[in-house]
């Protein structure tokens, strides 16, 4: 018959190897979830991949992306060169958009106009809107702030 | 002794005191008899202009009192100096003012010596105006162009200190046409300053520093002023508000207003107290401005009803991502990416907001119902970032409790220990 | 070989037995078996080392698991933690335990200096023990100063630049340090890639070195009692250090470990914005709060002392508060005879108090002077 003592004893050591055990299994888990690779991949960074091909765009037109937590405006010329610029109107802050009729940048909340360098040419705008860098990589289009 | 330095320490003071006082004015000429006499008179009426004409931006081109006022400045003699025959005028009389300043401001190869494009068309265009009409009548109250631009102490446009820059505008004009007693006889109302004042436009004038915000002269022109129209406040105000502008042309309010002899835009919003707008100025309540007109059997109140409904939707949406995105960042979730998608919510909304001029339901659901789509996606976003939160914290609390189950067995092991030495 | 373990305990004896055969483990056993831990009123103190062993542990191991994802460079470095806070799984428990650990870790750290100072445990045979502590709290600041600036938010640029500005006040020598520092004249991605280098080789190379000095120091000479105890002339009791001291140690190491899951899970770190070189530094920058009271003291100095800038008062000022430290069992020559030492106890007050206060004014005082 085991003694009370002893008995205790085996329980507290059960405690103990059943805590350590647990322990280890609960800390493990997290590290080795951490350790699996993400499905994104990668961070997304100052450079942004548009999601469409070059071809994609026509000439004379712009798109709206999103560049880290703002707005960008991705332009074909009409002589077809791609430009981006930051699609925040630098008046009142609202989303420019490229119009096709004039072939400029226009803000429609105060009728603020851009021309395709992104110079402030009409309306309210004080500033020029800033531009980005533009890379094309084989399909892909890459746009970076460009330090 | 040693109190010496006291003296030229002083003089250099009280010289650096006097400079301070003169900053930004320029040196007055010497040797010139107008000056010199009028501010040595120290008369109240005479000794001012002599005074403020330091600050005057027509000394800094070289133009002085004779080119204006005639007479011999090298004479210092008061009879030869104020002599007819050297072209003396005077105080010119108030008819004569616009057409002593044209003198200059209206000869385009004088004027280009000085700037190649600036324009000399104002004075024709200040007789256009009502001030420039009631002048020809006789009028000896109405402005001309010192009451707007000041005399003697005239300012470039440019300077902030000018009574022309944007800012001061509106309290130029209303030194008359804020005036009531000035301004009694007259057919026009002296309110307009007071309103202008709780406008948007003057807050963003003053409170944003947007020059580009209009105040009484971009409305009503500079020299040329007068009030547009009613048929063509429309176009005055879709200047900047163009898009507004063309939703309204192409709703049936446009030939309505036309009939009715109604302004465009002024109806609703009002021309100088124009107040930032809001959706309860939509729909069928007591501040809406449909129900002006539409009564509640008409197809508008029907149409007013269903617009405002589906502005309130979106707001609502809106408002709900918003406050969950905010209570899931707060806690300390990474929700950037979800903030941007309901900016597109946002955009809508405002979108839809300009659509209420089209007056036309339909086109204002289509955006609404857009954007309440965006809406409810970063909504469960955010429910989403809740629910990661809530089960980071039952993760927690579950380590916690084997990390203290631990602890206990830890503890019981030491007393064991402890007892078995005590006995041992 | 006889048959396979049956139980943990028989598989811990068949491994031991295996390694005995071959390699003398006998100094490192007895040392086991014997070392043994005073027990007096002051014996509390004893924990706050195997503490802040304890934290530096963690901070390699989660240290580690960053460096698997972290990027170092101005362009990818905040997008990397942003990366790991939000799509890495656990990452955001990862993250917010090395941040949080890194402050616990030099808070114990910070009660271990001033505890082994006011019972006086520097004073001969432990001379040694107390420089090679002294450097390794020195590691432990440019490990928090260093680790800070990593995710490239606009807190951390800032409090950088001011940083590297500070220790450019030194007279000769502080405009080569701080381009030294800077890898350059300004804060830029060349700073944090310095910074990178110095936070996971440099310094955990130092402190492997200097550590290891440290622990073998301590194994080797036994804790030291404080003197009045020993003047006392009672015989001191002990515990053996394995299993009591240690389980008692586990005690409080579990603790800090549930204390740290909370904090991450419930204070999550704070990520920021991405730094801008180019817009104005924001209102109430300032540093991690255990350099606090050096940032408000600077504040207060006024901006000429003499002929000599108030700050490069401030800064020698600094350099030579922490010689005093450094050189302390050098210069208490009371106690180093084994006389009470006074003096001692109530500089060593002053210096508790004027961080206290200090710190406390850094986060209360109205902003700016």
């Amino acid at each position: 018959m085991e003694t009370l003592a002893s008995s205790r004893r085996g329980f507290v050591n059960w405690l103990l190897g059943t805590g350590f055990g647990a322990m280890a299994v609960w800390m493990l888990y997290p590290v080795i979830r951490y350790l699996i690779p993400p499905k994104s991949g990668e961070p997304s960074v100052a450079n942004v991949t548009v999601p469409w091909k070059p071809a994609e765009i026509k000439a004379n037109s712009g798109r709206i992306f999103r560049f880290g937590s703002q707005p960008g405006i991705l332009v074909k010329t009409p002589a077809g060169e791609l430009r981006a610029f930051t699609a925040v109107c630098t008046h009142l802050n609202c989303t420019v958009q490229y119009r096709e009729e004039k072939q400029d940048i226009w803000c429609a909340c105060h009728n603020g106009v851009y021309d395709l360098n992104g110079k402030n040419v009409s309306g309210p705008p004080p500033r020029p809107l800033e531009p980005y860098k533009v890379y094309v990589k084989g399909d892909e289009i890459v746009v970076s702030k460009g330090a | 002794m040693r109190t010496a330095w006291l003296l030229p320490a002083t003089f250099v003071a009280l010289s650096v005191l006097v400079l301070a006082a003169h900053a930004g004015a320029q040196k007055l000429p010497e040797g010139n008899s107008c000056i010199d006499c009028h501010r040595g008179l120290g008369d109240p009426r005479v000794t001012p202009p002599a005074e403020n004409f330091a600050q005057d931006i027509h000394l800094d081109k070289g133009i002085l009192c004779q080119d204006c006022h005639g007479g011999d400045p090298t004479n210092f003699d008061p009879q030869g100096a104020m002599s007819r025959a050297k072209g003396f005028i005077g105080k010119p009389k108030h008819q004569a003012i616009p057409a002593l300043c044209g003198k200059c401001h209206s000869h385009a190869t004088y004027m280009k010596k000085f700037n190649p494009t600036i324009r000399v068309d104002q004075v024709q265009e200040y007789y256009t105006s009502v001030h420039g009409k009631l002048l020809r009548q006789g009028d000896q109250k109405v402005a001309t162009c010192i009451s707007c631009h000041s005399v003697h102490n005239i300012r470039a446009i440019k300077d902030q200190q000018a009574w022309t820059y944007p800012v001061r505008v509106v309290d130029t004009c209303g030194r008359c046409h804020g005036d009531p007693a000035y301004m009694r006889g007259y057919k026009v109302t002296t309110d307009v300053v007071e309103n202008y004042k709780k406008s948007v436009h003057y807050e963003a004038l003053t409170k944003k520093g947007d020059l580009s915000a209009p105040t009484c002269n971009i409305c009503h022109g500079n020299h040329g002023a007068s009030p547009p129209g009613v048929n063509s406040v429309a176009n005055v105000c879709g200047t900047c508000h163009s898009l507004t502008e063309d939703l309204f042309n192409r709703s049936p309010h446009k030939k309505a207003f036309i009939t009715m002899g109604l302004a465009g835009c002024v109806t609703c919003h009002s021309n100088h107290d124009v107040e930032r707008p809001s959706d309860s100025m939509v729909g069928t309540g007591d501040k809406a401005v449909c129900v002006n007109c539409h009564d509640p059997k008409s197809a508008g109140y029907q149409k007013a009803a269903e617009i405002r409904a589906s502005l309130d939707g979106l707001r609502g949406a809106v408002q709900r991502a918003t406050a969950i995105l905010d209570r899931a960042e707060h806690a300390g979730m990474e929700v950037s990416q979800a903030k941007f998608e309901l900016h597109g919510a946002s955009d809508d909304l405002l979108k839809a907001r300009a659509t209420v001029h089209l007056a036309d339901p339909a086109a204002v659901e289509k955006l609404t119902s857009e954007g309440g789509q965006i809406a409810n996606n970063t909504y469960t976003k955010g429910a989403k970032a809740l629910e990661e939160l809530a089960f980071r914290h039952r993760g927690l609390w579950i380590s916690v409790g084997i990390i203290l189950v631990t602890i206990v067995g830890l503890a019981l092991k030491i007393k064991e220990i402890d007892r078995r030495r005590g006995e041992g | 070989m006889g048959r396979l373990p049956g139980s943990w305990a028989e598989l811990v004896k068949a491994v031991d037995a295996w390694v005995e055969e071959r390699i003398d483990l006998t100094g490192i056993r007895d040392l086991i078996r014997h070392k043994v831990v005073p027990v007096h009123r002051h014996s509390i103190w004893y924990y706050f080392g195997g503490m802040t062993l304890f934290l530096f542990i963690i901070q390699v191991c989660t240290g580690i698991l960053l460096l698997l994802y972290y990027r170092p460079s101005a362009e990818q470095a905040f997008e990397s933690v942003q990366f790991i806070m939000t799509e890495v799984q656990f990452g955001w428990l990862i993250r917010s335990i090395h941040s949080w650990s890194a402050n616990l870790m030099i808070a114990t750290l910070m009660i271990h200096l001033f505890s082994v100072y006011f019972t006086r445990a520097y004073r001969k045979p432990r001379e040694l023990t107390w420089i090679s502590g002294m450097l390794l709290f020195g590691i432990a600041l440019t490990f928090g100063f260093s680790g800070y600036l990593l995710p490239w938010n606009t807190l951390a640029y800032f409090a950088t630049k001011v940083g590297t500005d500070v220790a450019g006040q030194v007279p000769v020598v502080g405009h080569l340090m701080t381009r030294i520092l800077r890898g350059g004249e300004d804060v830029t991605g060349a700073t944090l890639s310095r910074f990178y280098g110095i936070h996971v080789a440099v310094l955990p190379l130092l402190t492997t070195g200097i550590l290891s000095l440290h622990l073998f120091l301590v194994q080797k000479q036994g804790m030291s009692v404080p003197p009045e105890i020993e003047r006392d002339g009672r015989p001191i009791p002990t515990m053996p250090f394995v299993p009591d001291f240690l389980l008692r140690d586990l005690v409080g190491w579990l603790s800090a470990l549930a204390v740290l899951g909370a904090l991450a899970a419930y204070f999550p770190w704070e990520l920021g914005v991405k730094a801008d070189p180019f817009a104005p530094a924001p209102a109430g920058i300032r540093p991690e709060w255990y350099f606090m009271y050096m940032f408000q003291t600077l504040k207060y100095l006024p901006s000429k002392i003499g002929p000599i800038d108030g700050e490069v008062v401030g800064v020698l000022g600094f350099g030579l508060g922490g010689l005093f430290l450094f050189l302390v069992p050098f210069l208490d020559r009371k106690t180093a005879q084994g006389e009470k030492s006074p003096l001692f106890f109530w500089i060593g007050a002053g210096i508790v108090t004027y961080i206290v206060v200090l710190s406390v004014l850094g986060y209360v005082a109205p902003g700016g002077k």
